[in-house]
Protein backbone atom coordinates (compact mmCIF):
# COMPACT_ATOMS: atom_id res chain seq x y z
CA UNK A 1 0.00 0.00 0.00
CA UNK A 2 2.92 2.51 1.09
CA UNK A 3 4.99 2.04 -2.13
CA UNK A 4 1.80 2.93 -4.39
CA UNK A 5 1.96 6.00 -2.38
CA UNK A 6 5.65 6.18 -2.86
CA UNK A 7 5.29 6.14 -6.80
CA UNK A 8 5.01 9.97 -7.24
CA UNK A 9 6.86 11.78 -4.76
CA UNK A 10 7.04 14.85 -7.24
CA UNK A 11 3.25 14.57 -7.67
CA UNK A 12 2.32 14.75 -3.99
CA UNK A 13 4.68 17.15 -2.89
CA UNK A 14 4.54 19.49 -6.00
CA UNK A 15 0.86 19.42 -5.98
CA UNK A 16 -1.43 18.06 -3.27
CA UNK A 17 -4.06 18.23 -4.45
CA UNK A 18 -3.30 16.55 -7.82
CA UNK A 19 -1.67 13.66 -5.51
CA UNK A 20 -4.86 12.96 -3.68
CA UNK A 21 -6.71 13.10 -6.47
CA UNK A 22 -4.32 10.36 -8.36
CA UNK A 23 -4.15 8.68 -4.50
CA UNK A 24 -8.20 8.44 -5.32
CA UNK A 25 -8.30 6.86 -8.81
CA UNK A 26 -5.66 4.46 -7.74
CA UNK A 27 -7.76 3.40 -4.68
CA UNK A 28 -10.64 3.11 -7.33
CA UNK A 29 -8.10 1.29 -9.30
CA UNK A 30 -7.75 -1.50 -6.54
CA UNK A 31 -11.66 -1.84 -5.77
CA UNK A 32 -12.07 -2.61 -9.33
CA UNK A 33 -9.56 -5.75 -9.12
CA UNK A 34 -10.24 -6.68 -5.68
CA UNK A 35 -13.94 -7.00 -7.05
CA UNK A 36 -12.54 -8.79 -10.28
CA UNK A 37 -10.56 -11.74 -7.94
CA UNK A 38 -14.11 -12.01 -6.00
CA UNK A 39 -15.91 -12.35 -9.40
CA UNK A 40 -13.37 -15.10 -9.96
CA UNK A 41 -13.50 -17.13 -7.02
CA UNK A 42 -17.11 -16.63 -6.70
CA UNK A 43 -17.33 -18.27 -9.87
CA UNK A 44 -14.54 -21.19 -8.65
CA UNK A 45 -16.89 -21.71 -5.88
CA UNK A 46 -19.84 -22.09 -7.73
CA UNK A 47 -18.11 -24.91 -10.15
CA UNK A 48 -17.37 -26.66 -6.98
CA UNK A 49 -20.64 -26.95 -5.83
CA UNK A 50 -22.00 -27.98 -9.07
CA UNK A 51 -19.31 -30.49 -9.72
CA UNK A 52 -19.82 -31.59 -6.48
CA UNK A 53 -23.33 -31.76 -6.20
CA UNK A 54 -23.39 -30.56 -2.76
CA UNK A 55 -27.15 -29.08 -0.70
CA UNK A 56 -26.92 -25.53 0.83
CA UNK A 57 -26.93 -27.15 4.41
CA UNK A 58 -23.30 -28.30 3.29
CA UNK A 59 -22.12 -26.01 0.67
CA UNK A 60 -24.58 -23.37 -0.63
CA UNK A 61 -23.32 -21.81 -3.93
CA UNK A 62 -22.56 -18.27 -3.78
CA UNK A 63 -25.77 -17.75 -5.50
CA UNK A 64 -27.84 -18.90 -2.62
CA UNK A 65 -25.81 -16.84 -0.21
CA UNK A 66 -26.16 -13.70 -1.81
CA UNK A 67 -30.20 -14.45 -2.13
CA UNK A 68 -29.84 -15.09 1.79
CA UNK A 69 -28.09 -12.11 2.37
CA UNK A 70 -30.40 -9.87 0.39
CA UNK A 71 -33.39 -11.73 2.07
CA UNK A 72 -31.37 -11.31 5.94
CA UNK A 73 -31.15 -7.73 5.41
CA UNK A 74 -34.82 -7.12 3.73
CA UNK A 75 -36.56 -8.90 6.77
CA UNK A 76 -33.86 -6.98 9.34
CA UNK A 77 -32.29 -10.23 10.74
CA UNK A 78 -28.76 -9.07 9.91
CA UNK A 79 -28.52 -5.40 10.72
CA UNK A 80 -29.29 -5.02 14.26
CA UNK A 81 -26.49 -8.03 14.85
CA UNK A 82 -24.11 -5.73 12.61
CA UNK A 83 -24.46 -2.39 14.77
CA UNK A 84 -24.26 -4.49 17.75
CA UNK A 85 -21.21 -6.18 16.70
CA UNK A 86 -19.90 -2.46 15.18
CA UNK A 87 -20.37 -0.98 18.32
CA UNK A 88 -18.60 -3.12 20.11
CA UNK A 89 -15.69 -2.88 17.77
CA UNK A 90 -15.43 0.67 17.50
CA UNK A 91 -15.52 1.01 21.59
CA UNK A 92 -13.19 -1.59 22.01
CA UNK A 93 -10.66 -0.17 19.68
CA UNK A 94 -11.18 3.36 21.53
CA UNK A 95 -10.74 2.20 24.58
CA UNK A 96 -7.55 -0.51 23.33
CA UNK A 97 -5.90 2.13 20.87
CA UNK A 98 -5.94 4.86 23.47
CA UNK A 99 -4.21 3.19 26.55
CA UNK A 100 -2.18 1.17 24.10
CA UNK A 101 -1.36 4.62 22.88
CA UNK A 102 -0.57 5.94 26.74
CA UNK A 103 1.20 2.53 27.95
CA UNK A 104 3.49 2.86 24.86
CA UNK A 105 4.51 6.23 25.55
CA UNK A 106 5.33 4.92 28.80
CA UNK A 107 7.08 2.16 27.69
CA UNK A 108 9.47 4.28 25.35
CA UNK A 109 10.17 6.66 27.60
CA UNK A 110 11.16 5.21 30.63
CA UNK A 111 13.29 2.18 30.76
CA UNK A 112 12.15 1.10 34.27
CA UNK A 113 8.59 1.29 33.15
CA UNK A 114 9.33 -1.20 30.48
CA UNK A 115 11.05 -3.40 32.83
CA UNK A 116 8.00 -3.48 35.36
CA UNK A 117 5.50 -3.50 32.98
CA UNK A 118 6.28 -5.42 29.55
CA UNK A 119 6.21 -8.82 31.24
CA UNK A 120 2.51 -8.03 32.22
CA UNK A 121 1.80 -7.15 29.14
CA UNK A 122 3.18 -10.11 26.92
CA UNK A 123 2.29 -12.78 30.08
CA UNK A 124 -1.54 -11.25 28.62
CA UNK A 125 -0.89 -11.40 25.01
CA UNK A 126 0.36 -15.38 25.22
CA UNK A 127 -2.60 -16.05 27.12
CA UNK A 128 -5.33 -16.82 24.67
CA UNK A 129 -8.11 -14.27 24.31
CA UNK A 130 -10.60 -17.32 24.24
CA UNK A 131 -9.46 -18.93 27.07
CA UNK A 132 -9.31 -14.98 29.05
CA UNK A 133 -12.91 -14.16 27.05
CA UNK A 134 -14.82 -16.65 29.45
CA UNK A 135 -13.25 -14.97 32.93
CA UNK A 136 -13.94 -11.40 31.50
CA UNK A 137 -17.90 -12.51 30.55
CA UNK A 138 -17.97 -13.73 34.18
CA UNK A 139 -16.58 -10.45 35.67
CA UNK A 140 -18.12 -8.07 33.71
CA UNK A 141 -21.19 -9.94 32.47
CA UNK A 142 -22.15 -10.68 29.08
CA UNK A 143 -23.35 -6.95 28.18
CA UNK A 144 -21.72 -4.57 26.50
CA UNK A 145 -18.56 -3.80 28.61
CA UNK A 146 -17.03 -7.41 27.94
CA UNK A 147 -17.12 -7.50 24.74
CA UNK A 148 -15.87 -4.13 24.61
CA UNK A 149 -12.91 -5.06 27.21
CA UNK A 150 -12.39 -8.38 24.98
CA UNK A 151 -12.02 -6.23 21.68
CA UNK A 152 -9.54 -3.72 23.74
CA UNK A 153 -7.72 -6.65 25.12
CA UNK A 154 -6.72 -8.06 21.74
CA UNK A 155 -5.45 -5.29 20.17
CA UNK A 156 -4.09 -3.37 22.81
CA UNK A 157 -0.39 -5.42 22.44
CA UNK A 158 0.22 -4.71 18.67
CA UNK A 159 -0.82 -1.17 19.53
CA UNK A 160 1.30 -0.92 22.18
CA UNK A 161 4.11 -2.12 20.56
CA UNK A 162 3.38 -0.39 17.31
CA UNK A 163 3.67 2.73 20.10
CA UNK A 164 6.97 2.18 21.93
CA UNK A 165 8.46 1.25 18.48
CA UNK A 166 7.95 4.31 16.98
CA UNK A 167 8.70 6.45 19.87
CA UNK A 168 12.17 4.73 19.97
CA UNK A 169 12.96 4.82 16.43
CA UNK A 170 12.86 8.55 16.59
CA UNK A 171 16.21 9.73 15.08
CA UNK A 172 18.00 11.26 18.10
CA UNK A 173 19.94 13.74 16.15
CA UNK A 174 16.87 15.26 15.21
CA UNK A 175 15.77 15.58 18.73
CA UNK A 176 19.22 17.52 19.26
CA UNK A 177 18.30 19.55 16.23
CA UNK A 178 14.77 20.52 18.13
CA UNK A 179 16.41 21.60 20.96
CA UNK A 180 19.11 23.61 19.45
CA UNK A 181 16.31 24.96 18.57
CA UNK A 182 14.49 25.48 21.55
CA UNK A 183 11.97 23.33 21.57
CA UNK A 184 10.27 22.14 24.91
CA UNK A 185 9.81 18.94 25.59
CA UNK A 186 5.99 19.08 24.80
CA UNK A 187 7.34 20.57 21.18
CA UNK A 188 9.54 17.94 20.56
CA UNK A 189 6.86 15.40 21.65
CA UNK A 190 4.06 16.87 18.78
CA UNK A 191 6.66 18.15 16.48
CA UNK A 192 9.33 15.15 16.48
CA UNK A 193 8.33 12.49 17.86
CA UNK A 194 5.17 11.93 17.27
CA UNK A 195 5.38 12.49 13.07
CA UNK A 196 8.15 9.85 13.33
CA UNK A 197 6.33 7.80 15.58
CA UNK A 198 3.29 7.74 12.96
CA UNK A 199 4.30 5.07 10.19
CA UNK A 200 4.99 2.72 12.97
CA UNK A 201 1.25 3.30 15.02
CA UNK A 202 -0.76 3.45 11.32
CA UNK A 203 0.78 0.08 10.99
CA UNK A 204 0.08 -1.08 14.70
CA UNK A 205 -3.66 0.18 13.50
CA UNK A 206 -4.11 -2.10 10.45
CA UNK A 207 -3.21 -4.85 12.48
CA UNK A 208 -5.73 -3.57 15.52
CA UNK A 209 -8.29 -2.90 13.54
CA UNK A 210 -8.83 -6.61 12.18
CA UNK A 211 -7.87 -8.01 15.58
CA UNK A 212 -10.71 -6.31 17.00
CA UNK A 213 -13.15 -7.62 14.61
CA UNK A 214 -12.19 -11.30 15.84
CA UNK A 215 -12.33 -10.39 19.34
CA UNK A 216 -15.89 -8.59 19.16
CA UNK A 217 -16.49 -12.29 17.90
CA UNK A 218 -15.16 -14.49 19.93
CA UNK A 219 -16.86 -11.99 22.73
CA UNK A 220 -20.34 -13.24 21.49
CA UNK A 221 -19.47 -16.72 21.05
CA UNK A 222 -18.68 -16.98 24.84
CA UNK A 223 -21.73 -15.06 25.85
CA UNK A 224 -24.26 -12.17 24.17
CA UNK A 225 -27.91 -11.67 22.93
CA UNK A 226 -26.86 -9.93 19.93
CA UNK A 227 -24.36 -9.41 17.27
CA UNK A 228 -23.30 -11.31 14.08
CA UNK A 229 -21.09 -13.37 16.34
CA UNK A 230 -24.29 -14.73 18.27
CA UNK A 231 -26.00 -14.90 14.24
CA UNK A 232 -23.58 -17.12 13.47
CA UNK A 233 -23.93 -19.65 16.41
CA UNK A 234 -27.94 -19.51 15.53
CA UNK A 235 -27.64 -19.93 12.06
CA UNK A 236 -25.71 -23.42 12.61
CA UNK A 237 -27.04 -24.73 15.60
CA UNK A 238 -31.12 -23.47 16.55
CA UNK A 239 -32.20 -22.60 12.35
CA UNK A 240 -29.40 -24.94 10.76
CA UNK A 241 -29.30 -22.03 7.81
CA UNK A 242 -25.92 -22.25 6.32
CA UNK A 243 -26.61 -19.77 3.65
CA UNK A 244 -27.39 -17.68 6.34
CA UNK A 245 -23.69 -18.86 8.36
CA UNK A 246 -22.01 -17.73 5.00
CA UNK A 247 -23.93 -14.72 4.67
CA UNK A 248 -23.15 -13.32 8.24
CA UNK A 249 -19.50 -14.44 7.71
CA UNK A 250 -19.30 -12.59 4.05
CA UNK A 251 -20.63 -9.70 6.41
CA UNK A 252 -17.48 -10.17 9.29
CA UNK A 253 -14.95 -9.89 6.43
CA UNK A 254 -16.41 -7.07 5.26
CA UNK A 255 -16.43 -5.10 7.99
CA UNK A 256 -12.96 -6.13 8.45
CA UNK A 257 -12.03 -5.22 5.00
CA UNK A 258 -13.96 -1.67 5.90
CA UNK A 259 -12.16 -0.58 8.82
CA UNK A 260 -9.12 -2.08 7.20
CA UNK A 261 -9.66 0.78 4.06
CA UNK A 262 -10.81 3.54 6.36
CA UNK A 263 -6.88 3.12 8.54
CA UNK A 264 -5.11 2.84 4.70
CA UNK A 265 -6.95 6.09 3.61
CA UNK A 266 -5.79 7.77 7.16
CA UNK A 267 -2.87 6.60 6.92
CA UNK A 268 -2.95 7.97 3.03
CA UNK A 269 -4.19 11.30 4.50
CA UNK A 270 -1.38 11.56 7.16
CA UNK A 271 1.74 9.83 5.24
CA UNK A 272 0.88 10.70 1.55
CA UNK A 273 2.64 13.49 1.50
CA UNK A 274 6.14 11.89 3.28
CA UNK A 275 8.91 10.80 1.01
CA UNK A 276 10.19 7.05 1.40
CA UNK A 277 13.22 6.44 3.54
CA UNK B 1 29.27 44.88 11.73
CA UNK B 2 29.43 42.98 14.99
CA UNK B 3 30.55 44.39 18.21
CA UNK B 4 31.32 43.35 21.29
CA UNK B 5 27.95 41.97 22.30
CA UNK B 6 28.53 38.72 20.54
CA UNK B 7 32.00 37.64 21.15
CA UNK B 8 32.42 34.19 22.68
CA UNK B 9 34.27 33.96 25.63
CA UNK B 10 35.23 30.45 26.68
CA UNK B 11 37.28 30.11 29.64
CA UNK B 12 39.02 27.37 31.37
CA UNK B 13 36.44 24.67 29.34
CA UNK B 14 37.25 20.81 30.01
CA UNK B 15 34.79 18.24 29.04
CA UNK B 16 35.10 14.04 29.73
CA UNK B 17 32.20 11.76 28.28
CA UNK B 18 31.74 8.45 30.79
CA UNK B 19 32.24 5.50 27.82
CA UNK B 20 32.05 2.17 29.65
CA UNK B 21 32.20 3.91 32.96
CA UNK B 22 35.72 4.99 32.32
CA UNK B 23 36.12 8.87 32.01
CA UNK B 24 37.15 9.94 28.41
CA UNK B 25 38.69 13.26 28.52
CA UNK B 26 37.77 15.49 25.27
CA UNK B 27 38.50 18.96 26.08
CA UNK B 28 40.79 19.89 28.21
CA UNK B 29 41.48 23.99 29.28
CA UNK B 30 40.30 25.86 26.37
CA UNK B 31 40.57 29.61 26.12
CA UNK B 32 39.22 31.41 23.64
CA UNK B 33 37.73 34.57 22.33
CA UNK B 34 35.64 34.44 19.29
CA UNK B 35 35.63 37.98 18.31
CA UNK B 36 32.59 39.32 17.64
CA UNK B 37 31.62 39.58 14.01
CA UNK B 38 34.55 38.41 13.11
CA UNK B 39 34.79 34.31 11.48
CA UNK B 40 36.53 32.21 13.58
CA UNK B 41 37.64 28.69 12.10
CA UNK B 42 38.47 25.37 14.34
CA UNK B 43 40.80 22.69 12.98
CA UNK B 44 41.65 19.04 14.37
CA UNK B 45 42.01 15.40 14.65
CA UNK B 46 38.54 13.31 14.08
CA UNK B 47 38.23 13.23 17.85
CA UNK B 48 39.76 16.09 19.19
CA UNK B 49 36.82 17.10 20.21
CA UNK B 50 35.38 20.03 17.08
CA UNK B 51 31.41 18.52 17.76
CA UNK B 52 31.62 18.95 21.31
CA UNK B 53 32.95 22.31 22.00
CA UNK B 54 30.05 23.40 19.47
CA UNK B 55 27.37 21.43 21.30
CA UNK B 56 28.41 23.39 24.50
CA UNK B 57 28.76 26.73 23.05
CA UNK B 58 25.48 25.85 21.59
CA UNK B 59 24.05 25.08 25.17
CA UNK B 60 23.42 21.51 24.28
CA UNK B 61 25.42 20.44 26.23
CA UNK B 62 27.01 21.28 29.77
CA UNK B 63 30.22 21.62 30.26
CA UNK B 64 31.88 19.70 33.13
CA UNK B 65 34.12 22.69 33.87
CA UNK B 66 34.49 26.18 32.92
CA UNK B 67 32.04 28.83 31.42
CA UNK B 68 31.35 29.55 27.96
CA UNK B 69 29.43 33.57 27.80
CA UNK B 70 27.99 35.59 25.02
CA UNK B 71 28.32 39.35 24.89
CA UNK B 72 29.09 38.54 28.95
CA UNK B 73 26.08 36.58 29.37
CA UNK B 74 26.63 32.72 30.01
CA UNK B 75 25.43 29.93 27.91
CA UNK B 76 22.90 27.84 30.33
CA UNK B 77 20.88 26.31 27.72
CA UNK B 78 20.05 26.87 23.83
CA UNK B 79 20.18 30.64 22.83
CA UNK B 80 18.16 32.60 20.75
CA UNK B 81 21.01 34.33 20.04
CA UNK B 82 22.75 31.49 18.67
CA UNK B 83 22.00 29.40 14.69
CA UNK B 84 24.09 26.17 14.67
CA UNK B 85 24.38 24.07 11.49
CA UNK B 86 25.50 20.61 11.32
CA UNK B 87 27.10 18.17 9.53
CA UNK B 88 24.20 16.73 7.97
CA UNK B 89 20.79 18.50 7.48
CA UNK B 90 18.99 17.20 10.14
CA UNK B 91 15.42 18.17 8.33
CA UNK B 92 12.14 17.09 9.80
CA UNK B 93 11.56 14.73 6.19
CA UNK B 94 7.58 15.29 6.81
CA UNK B 95 7.75 18.43 6.45
CA UNK B 96 8.91 20.78 2.92
CA UNK B 97 11.61 22.97 2.66
CA UNK B 98 9.51 25.67 3.53
CA UNK B 99 8.35 24.65 6.99
CA UNK B 100 11.91 23.28 7.72
CA UNK B 101 12.83 26.49 7.65
CA UNK B 102 9.91 28.10 8.95
CA UNK B 103 10.42 25.23 12.10
CA UNK B 104 12.41 27.29 14.40
CA UNK B 105 10.06 30.57 13.90
CA UNK B 106 6.72 28.11 14.78
CA UNK B 107 8.54 26.69 17.92
CA UNK B 108 8.82 30.78 18.80
CA UNK B 109 5.00 31.11 18.15
CA UNK B 110 5.20 33.27 15.24
CA UNK B 111 1.65 33.65 12.95
CA UNK B 112 1.65 31.61 10.19
CA UNK B 113 1.64 34.03 8.09
CA UNK B 114 5.01 36.14 8.89
CA UNK B 115 6.96 32.95 9.36
CA UNK B 116 6.32 31.51 6.25
CA UNK B 117 7.35 35.10 4.61
CA UNK B 118 10.55 35.09 6.67
CA UNK B 119 11.36 31.61 5.66
CA UNK B 120 10.64 32.60 2.09
CA UNK B 121 12.77 35.37 2.05
CA UNK B 122 15.67 33.16 3.99
CA UNK B 123 14.91 29.98 1.59
CA UNK B 124 15.92 32.82 -1.32
CA UNK B 125 18.88 34.17 0.86
CA UNK B 126 19.88 30.78 0.32
CA UNK B 127 19.21 30.80 -3.08
CA UNK B 128 16.52 27.97 -3.17
CA UNK B 129 13.84 30.45 -4.72
CA UNK B 130 11.03 28.08 -5.96
CA UNK B 131 12.27 25.07 -3.96
CA UNK B 132 10.11 25.89 -0.92
CA UNK B 133 7.83 23.17 -1.38
CA UNK B 134 9.92 20.40 -1.82
CA UNK B 135 10.44 17.47 0.55
CA UNK B 136 13.69 16.63 1.67
CA UNK B 137 14.03 13.42 0.67
CA UNK B 138 13.35 15.79 -3.00
CA UNK B 139 16.23 17.82 -2.35
CA UNK B 140 20.09 16.95 -3.08
CA UNK B 141 22.34 16.85 -0.57
CA UNK B 142 23.70 20.05 -0.97
CA UNK B 143 20.45 21.60 -1.05
CA UNK B 144 19.66 19.91 1.88
CA UNK B 145 22.63 21.71 3.65
CA UNK B 146 21.66 25.41 2.75
CA UNK B 147 17.67 24.73 3.74
CA UNK B 148 19.23 23.34 6.96
CA UNK B 149 21.41 26.54 6.98
CA UNK B 150 18.28 28.97 6.10
CA UNK B 151 16.53 27.24 9.23
CA UNK B 152 19.71 28.57 11.23
CA UNK B 153 19.42 31.62 9.81
CA UNK B 154 15.48 32.52 10.11
CA UNK B 155 15.99 33.55 13.88
CA UNK B 156 18.17 35.97 13.04
CA UNK B 157 21.27 35.03 15.39
CA UNK B 158 24.06 36.88 16.09
CA UNK B 159 26.07 33.67 16.65
CA UNK B 160 26.17 31.24 13.43
CA UNK B 161 28.05 28.04 14.82
CA UNK B 162 28.62 25.81 11.58
CA UNK B 163 29.84 22.47 12.48
CA UNK B 164 31.56 21.03 9.29
CA UNK B 165 28.64 22.33 7.38
CA UNK B 166 29.82 20.67 4.12
CA UNK B 167 31.95 18.10 4.82
CA UNK B 168 29.56 15.94 2.65
CA UNK B 169 29.60 17.32 -0.03
CA UNK B 170 31.67 17.48 -2.91
CA UNK B 171 34.72 19.82 -2.99
CA UNK B 172 33.25 21.81 -6.07
CA UNK B 173 29.67 22.46 -4.41
CA UNK B 174 31.52 22.62 -0.81
CA UNK B 175 33.52 26.26 -2.17
CA UNK B 176 30.50 27.07 -4.06
CA UNK B 177 28.70 27.23 -0.41
CA UNK B 178 31.53 28.36 1.73
CA UNK B 179 31.43 31.51 -0.81
CA UNK B 180 27.86 32.13 -0.34
CA UNK B 181 28.58 31.74 3.47
CA UNK B 182 30.97 34.43 3.21
CA UNK B 183 28.34 36.34 0.88
CA UNK B 184 25.87 35.88 3.73
CA UNK B 185 28.49 37.00 6.57
CA UNK B 186 29.04 40.26 4.34
CA UNK B 187 25.05 40.91 4.99
CA UNK B 188 24.44 39.33 8.64
CA UNK B 189 27.59 40.45 10.56
CA UNK B 190 27.54 37.17 12.48
CA UNK B 191 30.35 35.87 14.72
CA UNK B 192 31.29 32.91 12.90
CA UNK B 193 32.46 29.57 14.41
CA UNK B 194 33.17 26.88 11.49
CA UNK B 195 34.48 23.67 12.36
CA UNK B 196 36.20 21.94 9.59
CA UNK B 197 38.51 19.28 8.13
CA UNK B 198 39.78 21.34 5.65
CA UNK B 199 42.42 23.37 5.86
CA UNK B 200 41.90 25.15 2.69
CA UNK B 201 38.37 25.94 3.76
CA UNK B 202 39.65 26.89 6.75
CA UNK B 203 42.08 29.76 4.94
CA UNK B 204 39.20 30.96 2.91
CA UNK B 205 36.64 32.20 5.23
CA UNK B 206 38.32 32.75 8.05
CA UNK B 207 39.72 35.80 10.13
CA UNK B 208 41.76 33.05 12.31
CA UNK B 209 42.13 29.68 12.85
CA UNK B 210 42.44 27.61 15.87
CA UNK B 211 43.94 24.29 15.84
CA UNK B 212 42.99 21.29 18.39
CA UNK B 213 45.17 19.09 19.02
CA UNK B 214 44.24 15.33 19.02
CA UNK B 215 41.97 13.85 22.08
CA UNK B 216 41.73 15.76 24.60
CA UNK B 217 41.57 18.51 22.48
CA UNK B 218 43.48 21.43 24.22
CA UNK B 219 44.16 24.57 21.62
CA UNK B 220 47.70 24.50 20.22
CA UNK B 221 47.71 27.25 17.64
CA UNK B 222 45.67 30.12 16.85
CA UNK B 223 46.97 31.43 13.32
CA UNK B 224 45.57 34.92 12.78
CA UNK B 225 44.61 34.50 8.11
CA UNK B 226 45.71 37.80 6.86
CA UNK B 227 43.87 37.85 3.53
CA UNK B 228 41.59 40.89 2.11
CA UNK B 229 38.11 40.68 2.05
CA UNK B 230 35.95 40.02 0.10
CA UNK B 231 37.90 37.23 -0.54
CA UNK B 232 36.52 34.48 -3.50
CA UNK B 233 37.73 31.37 -4.65
CA UNK B 234 39.12 33.48 -8.28
CA UNK B 235 41.05 35.90 -6.18
CA UNK B 236 42.85 34.75 -3.13
CA UNK B 237 45.94 35.04 -2.71
CA UNK B 238 47.79 31.75 -3.54
CA UNK B 239 50.88 33.05 -1.47
CA UNK B 240 49.28 34.45 1.67
CA UNK B 241 47.09 31.49 1.78
CA UNK B 242 49.47 28.89 1.54
CA UNK B 243 51.10 30.46 4.19
CA UNK B 244 48.85 30.34 6.39
CA UNK B 245 47.80 26.76 5.39
CA UNK B 246 51.39 26.00 6.27
CA UNK B 247 50.88 27.44 9.66
CA UNK B 248 48.28 25.41 10.03
CA UNK B 249 49.12 22.41 9.23
CA UNK B 250 52.47 22.84 11.10
CA UNK B 251 50.71 23.26 14.05
CA UNK B 252 48.74 19.83 13.52
CA UNK B 253 51.55 17.87 12.02
CA UNK B 254 53.46 19.19 15.41
CA UNK B 255 50.64 18.62 17.82
CA UNK B 256 47.40 17.28 16.45
CA UNK B 257 48.61 14.48 15.01
CA UNK B 258 47.94 13.45 11.21
CA UNK B 259 45.49 15.05 8.72
CA UNK B 260 44.98 14.40 5.19
CA UNK B 261 47.64 15.55 2.64
CA UNK B 262 47.63 18.52 1.14
CA UNK B 263 45.49 17.26 -1.72
CA UNK B 264 43.07 15.00 -0.02
CA UNK B 265 42.17 17.44 2.23
CA UNK B 266 39.72 19.15 -0.56
CA UNK B 267 38.15 15.83 -1.52
CA UNK B 268 35.28 14.47 -1.05
CA UNK B 269 34.40 12.01 1.67
CA UNK B 270 34.64 8.72 -0.45
CA UNK B 271 30.78 6.99 0.28
CA UNK B 272 29.36 9.98 2.64
CA UNK B 273 27.71 12.61 -0.20
CA UNK B 274 24.17 11.60 -0.29
N1 LIG C 1 27.66 11.59 23.71
C1 LIG C 1 28.87 11.03 23.78
N2 LIG C 1 29.10 10.03 24.64
C2 LIG C 1 30.32 9.47 24.73
N3 LIG C 1 31.36 9.84 23.99
C3 LIG C 1 31.21 10.82 23.11
C4 LIG C 1 29.95 11.47 22.96
N4 LIG C 1 30.07 12.42 22.00
C5 LIG C 1 31.34 12.37 21.59
N5 LIG C 1 32.04 11.42 22.25
C6 LIG C 1 33.45 11.11 22.08
O1 LIG C 1 34.16 12.31 22.28
C7 LIG C 1 35.23 12.39 21.36
C8 LIG C 1 35.15 13.70 20.61
O2 LIG C 1 33.98 13.69 19.81
P1 LIG C 1 33.64 14.88 18.84
O3 LIG C 1 32.44 14.47 18.08
O4 LIG C 1 33.56 16.14 19.60
O5 LIG C 1 34.92 14.90 17.90
P2 LIG C 1 35.19 15.76 16.60
O6 LIG C 1 36.43 16.52 16.84
O7 LIG C 1 33.97 16.52 16.23
O8 LIG C 1 35.48 14.62 15.54
P3 LIG C 1 35.13 14.59 14.00
O9 LIG C 1 36.12 15.48 13.35
O10 LIG C 1 35.35 13.17 13.61
O11 LIG C 1 33.71 15.05 13.84
C9 LIG C 1 35.15 11.17 20.49
O12 LIG C 1 36.10 10.24 20.95
C10 LIG C 1 33.77 10.65 20.70
O13 LIG C 1 33.76 9.25 20.62
MG1 LIG D 1 32.55 16.39 14.65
Amino acid sequence: MTTRADEQPATTAAAPRRGRAAGMSHLLRDVAAIAGVGLLLALVWQAIVWVGGYQPFFLPGPLVVLQRWQTAIVAGTLTPHLLTTLTEILLGLAVGISSALVIGFLLARSVSAERLLSPWIVAAQATPILALAPLIVIWFGSGLLSKVLICALICFFPMTVATTVGLRSVDPRLLEMGRSVRATRRQLLTTIELPAALPQVMGGLKVSVTLAVVGAIVAEWVGGERGLGVLINLARGSLFDTPLLFATLLTIALVGVVLYLVVVLLERRLLGARASG
Amino acid sequence: MGTTLDDITITGLSHAFSVAGAPLPVLEGIDLVMPAGRVSAVVGPSGSGKSTLLRIVAGLLPADEGRVAIGGRRVVGPDPRVGLVFQEPRLLPWRDALDNVAYPLELAGVGREERRDRAAAFLELVGLTGFGSALPGQLSGGMAQRVGLARALVQEPRVLLLDEPFGALDALTRDHLDAEILRLWDRLGATIVIVTHSIPEAVFLADRVVVLSARPGRVVADIPVELPRPRSWATLDEAASTRSARAIRDALERRGGPLPGPSDARLPVTGSAA
